[in-house]
């Protein structure tokens, strides 16, 4: 039966597994010599089990949103395999991709730009199960009002084009339209860094709802840790394309221990505490380097408070400190 | 008790659309005094940025009109002074600092330059004399090598530089006001936390009156002494920020307080729902004679749709617009 999405059975969902992922721009010639080489992702693993929400946190060029878009293979993939559940979606091409991204499927950050505005919000909705040839012809416009009733959209907007809705309720679309075809991961880009502060409560609350109704794993990417504490169970710290740190998330925030961690957090204003501690917060310095021409050693090592002279010259691993929290750090 | 050096009073602006008229501002009244960081926070549409403009003569006329109130600087009315008189303010007297600092900054010129055409227009300096205040102030918003970095142009400086450009050029005349509108949003955390610690130095040091304008509550508890909340382009609630943020009155307040999941330092096992501000902010064309807030509010009685509240104090100049509170 068609109607079936909100009793799926959670079983089916399989596991997020990423290894060694490597995403590099640029290298080769052009007719100016050697182009740059950019190391948007440089050696990312990290898995996420079914029905979970995993975080990436880190600043603009840490290489989050890259990550998201090589799992999603929507940019090259220059080394690495990324597995969900018995699929290798990094090893798959052409018709065999198009097949498989029934199972996974993502979430944008602008909800204006990433709905088509010629068309009206039904067809939005109604395009993957088209496309994908999901269900019989004449049950897919039911299966579209049942979608659109599940993230908290009245059937009789189905008619509208995207202008017509606020941006909170074009989210919700754009949900819907991720939902559509039954995928096991959904891969949220700062889903809600473009809505306004009130708004911001509803869609995350929805998606934890859709997400103990479905069992859907949830790769979240956001730079408000505020909201990565909220929703996210396990959550990475990326840095230049790295990780630096990882932990559940109860760990990272009250235990943190890669500096960089530390000092993200004391950045975050916050309405808890009293103003003297926050002026005597550790303050980072200057921007992070850029990923062209990395450094040999700690890519943070430039920034970091605590740097010694070994920590420009070695490159840390990702080390695991006690069950489950991982931290690339020589001096920890 | 003396003046305050700025003060809004009772100001009302009107825009006209293709919806019918819009109040936009609705007798907003506000204060800041010298070294004092005001902030005014609510969602978009809800006036914070229109009270910057109107601060700064920049209403855009058509449509929009200020319709009545009264702007004082230091006792001298700004509302209704001719164009001439408020260019001579806007840069001197009144800085801005805007959201965007990439489509603020003009990418043709070098930044030095920049900071420097104030200088040279407000202060009759020579372009020699504008130019050394120029790196004097860049190395006092922390930019490393001022010399070198005043050659540059915007698109050789990362965001938080070109953040800290705005607020050089904002600040090259000695303004007694500076308007900061959302002058973080686009920056990293770590940067954001700069350039809040470089603003609170910077008015330490000089005196300057903040008015900070934001959506983000942690930005305000970091850095504003006051706070205004605004919804549809009244003023809800206003008060020091600990009195506000400790113990919100409106419901609008406390619903912007709760709704953001905040980092916290210890974080709960269990996590639970977030409160939500049912709703969507209203079109400003059709208010109708109640709180603009009703339709969104939990804590709605009857009078709530038939008369507007009016701001009303508690204690400690602690002011809630709110009928629920007051009866």
């Amino acid at each position: 039966m068609l109607g079936s999405v909100v009793m799926r059975d959670t079983m089916r969902n399989s596991a997020l597994e990423v290894e060694g992922l490597k995403v590099h721009f640029g290298g080769g010639r052009s007719m100016f010599g050697a182009k740059p080489t950019i190391h948007a992702v440089d050696g990312v693993s990290f898995s996420v089990p079914a029905g979970r929400t995993f975080g990436i946190v880190g600043e603009s060029g840490s290489g989050k949103t890259t990550t998201a878009l090589a799992i999603m293979r929507l940019v090259h993939i220059t080394e690495g395999r990324v597995m969900l559940g018995d699929t290798v979606i990094s090893d798959l091409e052409k018709e065999d991709l198009r097949a498989a991204r029934r199972q996974f499927q993502i979430v944008f950050q602008d909800p204006y730009s990433s709905l088509d505005p010629r068309k009206r919000a039904g067809e939005i909705v109604r395009e993957p199960l088209d496309l994908m040839k999901i269900g019989m012809p004449e049950e897919r416009d039911a299966k579209v009002s049942e979608l659109f009733a599940q993230v908290g959209l009245r059937p009789e907007q189905r008619a509208l084009f995207p202008h017509q809705f606020s941006g909170g309720q074009r989210q919700r679309l754009g949900l819907a339209r991720a939902l559509s075809t039954e995928p096991d991961l959904i891969v949220c880009d700062e889903p809600v860094s473009a809505l306004d502060v009130a708004i911001q409560a509803q869609i995350l609350n929805l998606m934890a709802r859709l997400q103990r109704e479905l069992g859907l794993t949830y790769l979240f990417i956001s730079h408000d840790l505020g909201v990565v504490q909220h929703i996210c169970d396990e959550i990475a710290v990326m840095y230049l394309g790295q990780i630096v740190e990882q932990a559940d998330r109860v760990t990272l925030f009250t235990n943190p221990q890669h500096p960089y961690t530390k000092a993200l957090l004391a950045a975050v204003p916050t309405v808890h505490g009293n103003k003297p501690d926050r002026r005597n917060r550790v303050r980072l310095k200057g921007d992070p380097p850029s990923p062209v021409n990395l450094p040999k050693g700690c890519r943070f090592a430039s920034r970091c408070p605590i740097a010694e002279a070994r920590c420009h010259e070695t490159l840390p691993e990702l080390f695991e400190r006690s069950e489950g929290h991982r931290v690339a750090c020589l001096l920890v | 008790m003396s003046d305050p050096l700025l003060s809004i009073d009772n100001i009302v602006v009107d825009f006209k659309t293709r919806a019918g008229k819009a109040r936009v501002l609705d007798h907003v009244s506000l204060e800041a005094g010298s070294g004092e960081i005001l902030g005014i926070v609510g969602e978009s549409g809800c006036g914070k940025s229109m009270t910057a403009l109107s601060i700064m003569g920049l209403v855009p006329d058509p449509p929009g009109k200020v319709t009545s109130g009264s702007i004082k600087l230091d006792g001298r009315e700004l509302v209704g002074l001719d164009h001439d008189s408020l260019r001579k303010i806007r840069g001197k007297d009144i800085g801005m600092i805007f959201q965007e600092p990439m489509s603020s900054l003009n990418p043709v010129f070098t930044v030095g330059e920049q900071i420097a055409e104030s200088v040279r227009l407000h202060e009759g300096a020579s372009p020699k004399a504008a130019m050394a205040r120029a790196v004097e102030m860049l190395r006092a918003v922390d930019i490393p090598e001022p010399e070198l970095r005043a050659k540059s142009y915007p698109h050789q400086l990362s965001g938080g530089m070109r953040q800290r450009v705005m607020i050089a050029i904002a600040l090259a005349c000695r303004p007694r006001v500076l308007i900061a509108d959302e002058p973080t949003t686009a920056l990293d955390a770590t940067v954001q936390a700069q350039i809040f610690d470089l603003l609170q130095d910077l008015q330490r040091d000089m005196g300057t009156a903040i008015i900070l304008i934001t959506h983000d509550m942690g930005a305000i508890a970091e850095l504003a002494d006051r706070v205004a909340v605004m919804y549809a382009g009244r003023v809800v609630e206003k008060g020091t920020v600990d009195a506000v943020l400790s113990a919100p009155q409106h419901p609008y307040t406390k619903g912007l307080i709760t709704c953001v999941p905040h980092l916290e330092p210890d974080p709960p096992e269990i996590r639970e729902e977030l409160l939500e501000i049912p709703g969507v902010v209203p079109a400003l064309t059709d208010l109708g004679f109640g709180c603009a807030f009703a339709p969104r509010c939990n804590a709605r009685i009857g009078q709530c749709d038939t008369s507007k509240p009016a701001l009303e104090t508690s204690a400690d100049a602690h002011e809630t617009a709110c009928w629920a509170v007051s009866s």
